[in-house]
């Protein structure tokens, strides 16, 4: 039983893929301006996470290995309309929230680097509960980021109380707030994970060449030099 | 609905910058903004994936997707349309501008998934733009992108000689001065009444 609880928990805090992994960090800047639009977009990426990871894997053995990543993005594509249409229909609110990030949940990278990373070697069990994990990690990291946020850009959690708990520092709640309570965030996570891991390092570069498909495009160097063909 | 085609451009630039104000293509300008030529050569790519990416959705949105009423297909089809472009674009750039492929190629298949290249098709239908206009807002976002990236590139070389507290090194570091930069960019807001 240890593997399956290990795929699960290891995305909650261990690879927390917006903290420690530093993946998907549009959503994660872009709808975390409230408590309540952060839980939403989290649980949104991770219904297309664990859905895309349980079909994937039960694909693993049909896709051909040379079109693998075409196909693992129809399949995303597929469930974020799902997303989009439910959303639509049961939560309007919400969705007039998250806009156009909930589209764009086809290139969160944390999705198709479970897909390529993990979901398209492991049984369908593993691949569900690491789906679920990582999407735990993501809707926690959000929630957690919403609720600073919302506090001190508008002085309000969850929309309570009316007037607000405290006087609204509007600057957190505008795009320049939302870079620096990640970058203070991540400062902290890597802080903490110091103290607590002895053979934790932090990461110190982010973007494509630290995105788990690098190896994939093969191209994922900073600095734009050339590899391979 | 009519739209003024120079606030268009200059909207996508400046007030409502991609990067910047919207967070659409967080990624490259984070990762690949650590010098300025390549933060330069990548941000061509993607104005060029940008204009290429919207010539080919818009008409299959209004051609293809509205008269059949198949406008929820609109995601996996236009990230489809984009990944096939991407490629298509790398191999005839290959095969007949060698010079350009080598300036833009290795930025290429990074930019498939670039939520700011699927972000301005579906943004261009959403606002109701017409042709002319959908190929104006996306050169303005694109080159938003491309003022982003540059400033940005510039103020990270200077970072690298600062004498930052240990923690804050790398990551932090570069979100708090992304932080910055977008605050500068906070002065546009209202510009033009957009």
């Amino acid at each position: 039983m240890g593997k399956y609880s290990a795929a699960f928990t290891k995305g909650i805090l261990k690879e927390n893929p917006t903290l420690r992994l530093i993946l998907g960090t549009c959503p994660t800047l872009a709808v975390t301006t409230a408590v309540i639009s952060g839980f939403g977009m989290g649980l949104a990426a991770t219904f297309v996470l664990v859905c895309s990871n349980i079909v994937i894997s039960l694909l693993r053995k049909i896709i051909p290995d040379k079109v693998r990543l075409p196909a693992f993005i129809v399949v995303i594509a597929g469930f974020t309309t799902i997303v989009q249409l439910l959303m639509k229909a049961y939560l309007p609110s919400l969705n007039e929230l998250l806009g156009i990030y909930l589209p764009l949940i086809v290139v969160n990278c944390i999705i198709l680097g479970r897909a390529e990373a993990f979901a398209s070697k492991n049984s369908v069990g593993l691949a569900a509960l690491d789906g679920l994990g990582m999407g735990v990690g993501f809707t926690a990291a959000l929630t957690l980021m919403g609720a600073i946020r919302e506090l001190l850009g508008n002085g309000t959690l969850c929309g309570w109380p009316e007037n607000g708990l405290m006087p609204a520092i509007t600057v957190f709640a505008l795009p320049a707030g939302g870079f620096f309570v990640f970058g203070i965030l991540i400062w902290l996570t890597n802080k903490l994970s110091t103290r607590l891991d002895k053979g934790f390092k932090p990461k110190q570069t982010i973007g494509c060449e630290s995105c788990p498909n690098a190896a994939t495009c093969g191209k994922g160097s900073e600095g734009g030099e050339q590899h391979g063909a | 609905m009519e739209h003024n085609l120079f606030l268009i451009v200059l909207g996508g630039l400046l007030v409502n910058n991609f990067v910047l104000s919207q967070f659409l293509g967080i990624c490259p300008f984070l990762g690949v903004s650590k010098k300025i030529g390549p933060a330069f050569g990548m941000s061509l790519a993607v104005i060029f994936v940008m204009l290429m990416a919207t010539a080919a959705t818009w008409p299959i949105q209004y051609f293809l997707l509205d008269p059949n009423d198949l406008g929820y297909l609109q995601t996996i089809v236009f990230i489809l349309i984009i990944a096939t472009l991407v490629q298509l674009v790398e191999i005839v750039l290959k095969k007949f501008v060698p010079p350009l492929y080598k300036a833009l190629g290795i930025y290429l298949p990074l930019i498939t998934t670039n939520c700011a290249v699927l972000g301005v098709t579906i943004l261009n239908i959403n606002s109701g733009y017409n042709f002319g206009e959908s190929m104006l807002n996306s050169l303005g976002a694109g080159l938003g992108f491309l003022l982003a990236m540059v400033m940005f590139a510039g103020v990270r070389e200077r970072l690298e000689a600062a004498d930052i507290p240990e923690g804050l090194k790398g990551v932090p570091s570069t979100l708090i001065a992304a932080s910055l930069v977008s605050l500068s960019f906070l002065g546009f807001q209202g510009l033009f009444g957009l």
